[in-house]
């Protein structure tokens, strides 16, 4: 079944202007900065072939190890390009300014990139990790032939959703039931995307979803997104990598909120759902399919609410932002590993804290 | 369990004295105490991994033993991690630590004697005066210092070796106080003071079964990936597989197949096997100590 929003989600690109590092300058003038549009579910290492040209010429002598920066913090090559525009531009930035650097790679603070190659064995790897994560083993993945293998990667770089689902769907990598789905269905009269999603609840389910969060603590109060302040070295983000189990109640469902907090559990209080929670059901279940296709996916105008979290904790969470949108707490959960999903199969999730600044007493 | 054992002492109190009545007591709390914190597992349904909180009740037992079994090297210390301040409190936030360790050219005499400390050796200050040439070309007999890491994977729910190696500053100062005065090499060694080596210099450190290996599979054997508390590039020993080879070694003991796994015991378990990747042997000792 071709979901409407991931879709959405590999059609998403972010406009970039690409700009040569002062230091490598050799010529005068200096060369114009590059236009691309890079996939949100790319990496930046892969662009390197589109840059180079526009560069090459004023390049110093000497050997090409790329590496970008956003106002002075190293790009880690490895994090898709979609999640690193999430969470470091506060305020999305268009077109987004990056500095490409070809010379003076920061090995220590950096993980070398060894050409494309090393960018496809992040991928499997991160693929491998997220099948161990649902089936308990990634037998599927690390047996995968030649051929799958290569078709997949291509997809991926290609941003070719039908040739990734034929080959992934060999992975048995089953994405959870789709609640929301299954309602529609069930409430309304068949959704207008028309034949082929009859069988789409067929597969196999499983519990634990593969989730990578992304959390930046910030000790300067913001009230708009365009005042966050720059983030200029990783230590002010901390990586979560964590699982979350999907616990199904009955008449309930197992929402966004439920699931971030099984991972942050200290930013929730007991009566943490902004919006009431006996808010007509119609509501809630159009929600998704409004917000995703009623604007392009990484058209995130709206100013974040300021999520009501504890009273108790000084620290709160200020914004989540999933696939360059911020989603409403209450949406089922599996509508959005099912949609938000990186291809590889990671849920990578952003999100804004705001901790007290500890100098004030 | 408790209530039922205190039933028990209830009936007996005219007859037990104060004394006989905290001993059972004191027994029942010590097997309560085994049963919750070592959970012992029945392998024929285990599926290798371990929990999060088993993991690092075996960090203890791992680390004890070795302090008390291993004299060659220095002891591996907890390292308690407040980065996450968010995360779910019953998490383990922390990795076990092994620094500043010297594999001296274990791919050749050295081999069988495994590696030395730093303390012991002495051997930066022994290393003879060397000229250019042979200080590029022969990495093996450079001086290595590697950091050892075990983290807990929550994906894969089982221990992952992390480590780095660099050039020890030791050598920089050889180089100031005028082993070479070729300024080529002085540049070159103070590039390398900060920085973690990589693989292809390492790999001359590995034995020689692990240097195979990393040559088939060079992609998903040792990875360099960011450490998940420091932020920065390690290499790791990839988990993806030890799940399943932890199965198969605790299937071929019989005495757990039928007693089932304690899992106290399975971070020395399964050093056993990692730690030889890298070089790093642990004693029989260690494997046979049933304390």
């Amino acid at each position: 079944m071709l979901m409407e929003a991931q879709k959405y989600v590999w059609e998403g690109a972010i406009p970039l202007q690409i700009h040569l590092h002062e230091s490598e300058v050799t010529t005068f003038p200096p060369p114009p900065p590059a236009l691309i549009l890079a996939p949100r579910i790319g990496y930046l290492p892969l662009l390197i072939g589109l840059i180079k040209p526009y560069f090459s010429s004023a390049l110093p002598p000497g050997v090409d190890t790329v590496w970008f920066d956003y106002k002075g913090l190293p790009l880690r090559w490895y994090i898709p390009t979609g999640v690193l525009f999430d969470l470091l531009c506060g305020e999305p930035e268009r077109p987004w300014n990056l500095t490409v650097h070809f010379r003076g790679y920061p090995a220590n603070i950096l993980i070398p990139c060894e050409g494309e190659d090393a960018v496809k064995w992040s991928f499997i790897n991160s693929l491998k990790e997220a099948a161990y994560i649902i089936n308990g083993n990634c037998k599927n993945v690390m047996n995968m032939s030649q051929s799958d293998q290569v078709e997949l990667w291509r997809s991926v770089m290609n941003g070719n959703l039908e040739a990734y689902q034929r080959v992934s769907s060999k992975l048995k990598l089953g994405t959870v039931e789709d609640e929301y789905a299954i309602k529609m269905n069930l409430s309304s009269v068949k959704s207008q995307q028309g034949t082929g999603e009859t069988e789409a609840t067929g597969q196999v389910k499983t519990g634990r979803i593969p989730i990578r969060l992304y959390v930046c603590s910030l000790s300067e109060d913001f009230d708009d997104l365009e005042d966050v302040p720059k983030i200029d070295i990783w230590d002010k983000i901390s990586f979560i990598n964590r699982p979350v189990e999907i616990h199904k109640e009955e008449g309930k469902y197992f929402t966004l909120h439920d699931a971030i907090k099984a991972i942050l559990p200290e930013f929730f209080s007991e009566k943490t759902l902004m919006e009431s929670p006996s808010q007509g059901g119609e509501d809630k279940m159009n929600f998704p399919s409004e917000d995703v296709s009623g604007r392009k996916a990484e058209e995130e105008e709206n100013v974040c609410e300021v999520l009501e979290t504890s009273c108790t904790s000084k620290a709160e969470i200020r914004l989540i932002r999933i696939q360059g949108i911020e989603p409403k707490l209450e949406i089922p959960f599996s509508w959005v590993v099912n949609n938000l999903i990186n291809p590889d199969h990671f849920l990578h999730i952003c999100v804004y804290v705001k901790v007290p600044n500890l100098n004030t007493t | 369990m408790l209530n039922k054992l205190q039933s028990l002492c209830g009936r007996r109190e005219k007859l037990a004295d104060r004394k006989w009545r905290m001993k059972i007591i004191n027994v029942c709390f010590i097997f309560l105490l085994n049963y919750y914190c070592s959970t012992i597992m029945d392998i024929s349904s285990w599926d290798g991994t371990i929990s999060s909180s088993d993991f690092s009740l075996a960090t203890r037992t791992f680390a004890d033993k070795w302090k008390r079994l291993d004299h060659t090297f220095p002891p591996w210390s907890w390292v308690a991690c407040t980065k996450q301040p968010w995360v779910a409190s019953h998490e383990v936030q922390g990795y076990l630590s092994l620094e500043n360790i010297c594999l001296l050219g274990l791919s050749e005499e050295d081999h069988a004697e495994g590696s030395r400390t730093e303390e012991e050796t002495g051997c930066s200050k022994e290393e003879e005066p060397i000229d250019t040439a042979t200080l590029v070309q022969s990495f093996g007999r450079e001086v290595h210092f590697y950091d050892f890491h075990i983290v807990y994977s929550t994906s894969y729910r089982v221990p992952v070796l992390y480590f780095r190696a660099y050039c020890s500053g030791i050598m920089e100062i050889e180089v100031t106080y005028g082993v070479s005065k070729n300024e080529c090499i002085a540049r070159k060694h103070s590039n390398m003071g900060g920085q973690p080596l990589v693989l292809d210099e390492i790999e001359k450190d590995l034995p020689a079964c692990s240097a195979k290996v990393l040559l088939e599979s060079k992609w998903t054997f040792i990875t360099l990936e960011e450490h998940p508390y420091l932020n920065r590039p390690w290499y790791k020993i990839h988990p993806c597989g030890t799940s399943e080879w932890m199965k198969l070694l605790f299937l071929g003991d019989s005495a757990l197949a039928k007693h089932g796994v304690a899992m106290k015991h399975y971070l020395v378990s399964w050093f056993s096997v990692v730690g030889q990747v890298v070089g790093l042997r642990i004693p029989f000792e260690m494997l046979n100590d049933s304390n």
